[in-house]
């Protein structure tokens, strides 16, 4: 096989990896989007916000310690125990529900029937709200995750490639891992939307709230329902992203990625979400691969915008929308 | 109907009657300015199809929705099977037994005519996650039974040659057909329908009448029903309540509310001072 095409093909193997975690991060932002018609501006700092409390536990720091130093005097600043990583994400996850349900109790239950910007501009609130609420309470240093995921180069399929095709693939062990759980997690969600009884009462709220409300379905309840999934979607990535390179501000910006998929997938698509992370993966490392050296690289920053863009002047109901016409 | 005692009543085609379901106390309710429904009272019983009419803007549906928990009346009491009803939301209303169609027809349109049907026993279902992920036990037991049920209700109604079919694509005296069958595969204690003949043909018309007559003789199911048009109601209804301007002005079998002056007036557009 020539060299050329051997390097496509162990890109576009990274690039599907790379995709299926946009479409995980994409998948948290349909989910709130079709039941409750909200953009969550916040998502991406849930991720950090996740990845923060669960380096927090395991590290068994003590939560809100300069707080609590600066107004008694105090100097605690860890428990001294170390919490197993499996517990710790548990536990995370506890903390993520919590705050599905106060974001519900507090915030969108004052804001039902409001316009669509408004809900917006709340979750834009809700988003720094949750930033300093991270440094409050765990502190605003980069911190390490590391929940015992490998990580480098996986040899078996290095040596495997390399007897078969005369060429290794180089393929990191932490990707492989992501994209398997990311495949788990969404594989569920779907079963879960489609045959249990939340997932059909989750379904019934995406497409009429009236018709939800009179067949029993509390919205309060799938609100805090689609909140939680979305916090346990941020969480994955936040652990996943928080391992490749630590827990940090810059992790909130995973969300600008899922933006793309979006205006790709549509906003209210599952299958769309899916298949649009999927495309824009291989389509930013396939792209860099062959136009990069022509231009001088670094065209990953860009190119799931431009595809977007080029989405939304031609195709502006996504990939699996229906087209919207409007009845005059 | 001959006397109108605590436990009922015998209909003229023989029908038993029962006691007082749901009762509405003195309900008033205004949006700003607007007084949608003033100072009415009335009452359901076990059983019967009770009609409410009145001329566009009387408050009808206002009442429906009132006693479907979508809205709350400023003043006035609601009872339900003789307790009084604190207030409540929407969602709580259904299950307690009691479901609803709208006038202008809230079906899910992303889902198949069996899905929607199926929605209409959430209520029914109590299976923990886990068994539901696993199909195992009770999960297993109450999704066989509420399919069986949804297939029941799909037959009655005749829509079985559209049980696969996306609601949004169906034409509009179908939906409102679906939308019954999600209504009453509750197995409600009462049902409430907000015009369900409106805007169909004489033929469909017909064939929901004889649904709704059907629903009522076969389960015994109570039906408080919205009408616009005088005749189908009075052919329907054991009793009817007529409003205007958010007022009763007559209440009654029938033959009774169409002798009344009031009705007549109403309907024939009489000035009112
Ligand atoms: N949600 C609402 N907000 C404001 N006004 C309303 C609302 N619902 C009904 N109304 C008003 O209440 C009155 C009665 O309306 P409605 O109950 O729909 O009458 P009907 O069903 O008999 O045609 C009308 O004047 C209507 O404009
Ligand atoms: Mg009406």
């Amino acid at each position: 096989m020539p060299e050329q095409l051997l390097f496509a093909m162990e890109v576009t193997l990274n690039g599907l990896m790379a995709g299926v975690m946009y479409s995980l991060v994409a998948l948290g932002f349909v989910l709130i989007f079709k039941a409750s018609g909200i953009f969550n501006y916040a998502q991406g700092v849930m991720a950090l916000f996740a990845a923060l409390t669960l380096v927090g536990i395991m590290d068994g720091q003590v939560p809100f310690s300069h707080l609590i130093n600066a107004i008694f005097g105090t100097e605690v600043h860890n428990f001294g125990w170390h919490v197993p990583a499996f517990l710790a994400i548990l536990l995370t996850m506890v903390v993520m529900v919590g705050f599905a349900w106060a974001v519900n109790r507090f915030v969108l239950r004052h804001l039902v029937n409001q316009e669509p910007i408004i809900l917006f501009m709340a979750t834009i609130g809700l988003a720094y709200f949750l930033e300093g609420f991270g440094d409050l309470m765990w502190g605003s240093d980069i911190k390490k995750l590391d929940v015992g995921l490998p990580q480098g180069i996986n040899t078996a399929i290095d040596d495997v490639t390399f007897n078969l095709l005369g060429y290794g693939f180089f393929i990191d062990n932490l990707d492989i891992v992501a994209t398997v759980i990311a495949i788990i997690l969404v594989t569920l969600l779907v079963l879960f939307s489609q045959y249990t009884k939340q997932g059909r009462a989750l379904r019934a709220v995406a497409d009429d709230h009236q018709a939800a409300l009179s067949v029993g379905i509390s919205l309060n309840m799938i609100w805090v329902l689609v909140w939680s999934i979305a916090g346990f979607v941020a969480l994955v990535a936040g652990i996943m992203w928080g391992a490749k390179s630590g827990v940090q501000f810059s992790l909130s910006l995973i969300a600008l990625k899922a933006l793309p998929v979006l205006m790709l997938g549509g906003f209210t698509s599952i299958p769309g979400a899916i298949v649009g992370g999927l495309i824009i993966g291989v389509g930013e490392k396939l792209f860099e691969f062959i136009v990069g050296p022509m231009v001088g690289g670094a065209t990953e920053n860009w190119f799931a915008y431009v595809l977007a863009l080029l989405f939304l002047v031609f195709r502006p109901q996504g990939l699996f929308g229906e087209k919207i016409i409007e009845r005059v | 109907m001959l006397d109108d005692t605590s436990d009922g009543y015998i209909t003229t085609d023989g029908r038993r009657i029962g006691g007082v379901l749901m009762e509405m106390r003195n309900i008033t309710l205004r949006f700003g300015g607007v007084v949608a429904i003033k100072d009415i009272s009335f009452d359901i019983r076990e059983g019967e199809i009770r009609a409410i009419i009145g001329p566009n803007g009387a408050g009808k549906s206002s009442m429906l929705n009132v006693i479907s928990g979508f809205y709350h009346p400023q003043e006035g009491e609601v009872l339900f099977e003789g307790k009084p009803r604190p207030p409540m939301k929407p969602y709580q209303v259904a299950r307690q037994g009691i479901a609803r169609t709208f006038q202008n027809i809230a079906l899910f349109n992303g889902m198949s005519v069996l899905d929607n049907v199926m929605t209409g026993r959430l209520t029914k279902m109590n299976a923990g996650l886990l068994a539901q992920g696993l199909w195992y036990g009770k999960a297993e037991r109450e999704e066989t039974e509420n399919r069986i049920k949804a297939e029941r209700v799909i037959d009655f109604l005749e829509i079985q040659h559209i049980r696969k079919t996306p609601v949004g694509r169906l034409p509009y005296g179908l939906k409102k057909r679906v939308e019954l069958a999600r209504a009453l595969v509750a197995e409600p204690r009462l049902l409430l329908l907000d015009e369900p003949m409106a805007g169909m043909n004489v033929e469909e018309k017909e064939d929901m009448s004889r649904f709704i007559l059907d629903v009522n003789d076969e389960f015994g199911t109570t039906i408080a029903l919205i009408e616009h048009d005088m005749g189908v109601v009075m052919d329907l209804s054991d009793r009817v309540v007529v409003m205007d301007y958010g007022k009763k002005i007559g209440d009654g079998p029938p033959d009774e509310v169409r002798a009344n002056q009031d009705v007549i007036d109403a309907y024939l557009g009489v000035a009112h001072d």
